[in-house]
């Protein structure tokens, strides 16, 4: 689904990624961790541009995304995001917010789409929030909103940028709730996080990130339990 | 006399104010409200208009576009806005042989200055966006165009509504220097009040208290204007 080949990020002379080669199949569930500065939040967002590799490609589907050619913008449609800062339009409502991409990108009917957006609303649990502005929900009703808003243009993949950073402990659990849910559909996805219960529970694998390279790359029992790398085990050794 | 005034009032008092001869001028003179606020609200209109198109040529990350935009303001700020008025009034017949009217030189002075100013207002609204909303738009697929109308703008507007009605304000009073090519606005015809009664204090002071009047009832419809934007907070 995913392809990454020798993937390299530099910011002026700070080598975030160094090359990066890996693939993320249909349907799996990728959890990606690290310590921070190690450079998982920019591996996640070189994924779908959002920041431009320096070398290296990414393709979707076959599509090669880094390819000056593509109209990354169409690509970006089938690839979600949800931010650790949620990003949701505070001049909209949650109901706007939800259907406005669907309306305006999709070209979907007002209708159509608010009856999208009241089912994406009742999957996570806010359908009676839907005609309120954001700034009157908790973080955690506002990052179910921004989950409900992505899964709105139907992506194929979805990427999570910690999205349980920025919230109260006790918001953790109904986002975590929610991004459960949706693995068990049978979506891609690929998590930033550092709920590591979270990534062992719901991840199919884990990617081990560690100075911009990929330090381990197991699925998560073998990796909680024996980790190869030293750098992995320092880590879990401070997080568990 | 003496009793209707307080003591500290007295030296005003001998100044021995006569309103009585400018009493039946005042209608003449209220009608001029009506071209400042015609000069005020079209300026205004077209200078926001420009302002957040050249906003946009400063943020847009072209060259061209920036220099251009840069250029402009700088010419616009960097000269007295009645000179603009005078030149565009009088080089236009010159250049272009066309006679134009007091009126449209004024709004094309006043709004070609005012863009100037609010461009660089607007452009520091939409840089003090959050860098994350355009992200967001981004990653549904959103398109430039309707991303700055409907999500980056909005909020940019929000924020500098204040400053914008700064500038409004701003524009009103500077539309007294219409005078000067002998547009009959509430200042030009307070003067001609003046010289033809031969009182310059008192009909000058009726057009400074209509100004004060219209500014404050300005201040209090954008005041209301600016709670209604915030029922999203």
């Amino acid at each position: 689904m995913i392809k990454v080949e020798q993937l390299s990020k530099a910011f002026g002379p700070l080598e975030v990624l160094q090359g990066i080669t890996t693939d993320i199949e249909k349907g799996q569930v990728v959890a990606i961790i690290g310590p921070s500065g190690c450079g998982k939040s920019t591996f996640l967002r070189c994924l779908n541009l959002l920041e431009r590799p320096t070398k290296g490609k990414v393709y979707l589907d076959g599509v090669e995304l880094t390819d000056p050619k593509t109209d990354i913008r169409k690509a970006r449609q089938n690839i979600g995001m949800v931010f650790q800062h949620f990003n949701l339009f505070p001049n909209m409502t949650v109901m706007e917010n939800v259907t406005y991409a669907p309306i305006k990108v999709k070209n979907m009917t007002k209708g159509n789409a608010q009856e999208l957006g009241y089912n994406l609303l009742s999957r996570v649990g806010l359908e009676e929030k839907a005609d309120v502005y954001p700034s009157r929900l908790s973080g955690g009703q506002k990052q179910r909103v921004a989950i409900a808003r992505s899964l709105a243009m139907q992506p194929q993949v979805m990427l999570f940028d910690e999205p349980t950073s920025a919230l109260d402990p006790e918001m953790v659990k109904e986002v975590l709730d929610v991004i459960k849910s949706l693995a068990e559909t049978g979506i891609t996805m690929a998590i930033v996080t550092h709920e590591m219960g979270f990534a062992r529970e719901v991840a199919d694998r884990i990617i081990f990130l560690d100075s911009g390279r990929i330090a381990e790359d197991a699925p998560p029992d073998i990796f909680f339990s024996t980790p190869k790398s030293e750098r992995a085990c320092q880590f879990l050794e401070k997080v568990l | 006399m003496d009793s209707l005034f307080p003591l500290s009032l007295m030296p005003l008092a001998q100044l021995e104010l006569d309103f009585s001869k400018v009493i039946p001028d005042i209608p003449y003179i209220l009608n001029g409200v009506i071209t400042n606020l015609a000069f005020t609200l079209v300026s205004a209109f077209f200078g926001f208009l420009l302002g957040t198109i050249l906003a946009i040529f400063k943020i847009a990350n072209i060259k061209p576009l920036e220099g251009f935009a840069n250029f402009y303001t700088s010419i616009f700020r960097g000269t007295p806005l009645i000179l603009q008025i005078v030149i565009i009034y009088f080089a236009t017949p010159q250049l272009l042989n066309y006679p134009i009217a007091a009126f449209p030189a004024g709004i094309i002075a006043f709004s070609l200055n005012s863009a100037a100013y609010s461009s660089e207002t607007i452009r520091g609204g939409i840089m003090g966006v959050d860098k994350g909303q355009k992200e967001a738009a981004q990653t549904l697929g959103v398109m430039y165009l309707p991303m700055m109308m409907d999500i980056v703008l909005p909020q940019a507007f929000k924020n500098i509504l204040p400053a914008l009605v700064n500038e409004s304000i701003a524009l009103l009073k500077d539309s007294a220097l219409v005078s000067v090519i002998g547009v009959e606005e509430l200042m030009r015809r307070g003067q001609i009040v003046a010289q033809r009664e031969f009182i310059y204090f008192e009909p000058l002071l009726v057009v400074g208290v209509v100004f004060y009047l219209m500014i404050m009832g300005f201040t209090w419809v954008a005041r209301r204007f600016e709670q209604r934007m915030r029922v999203s907070d």
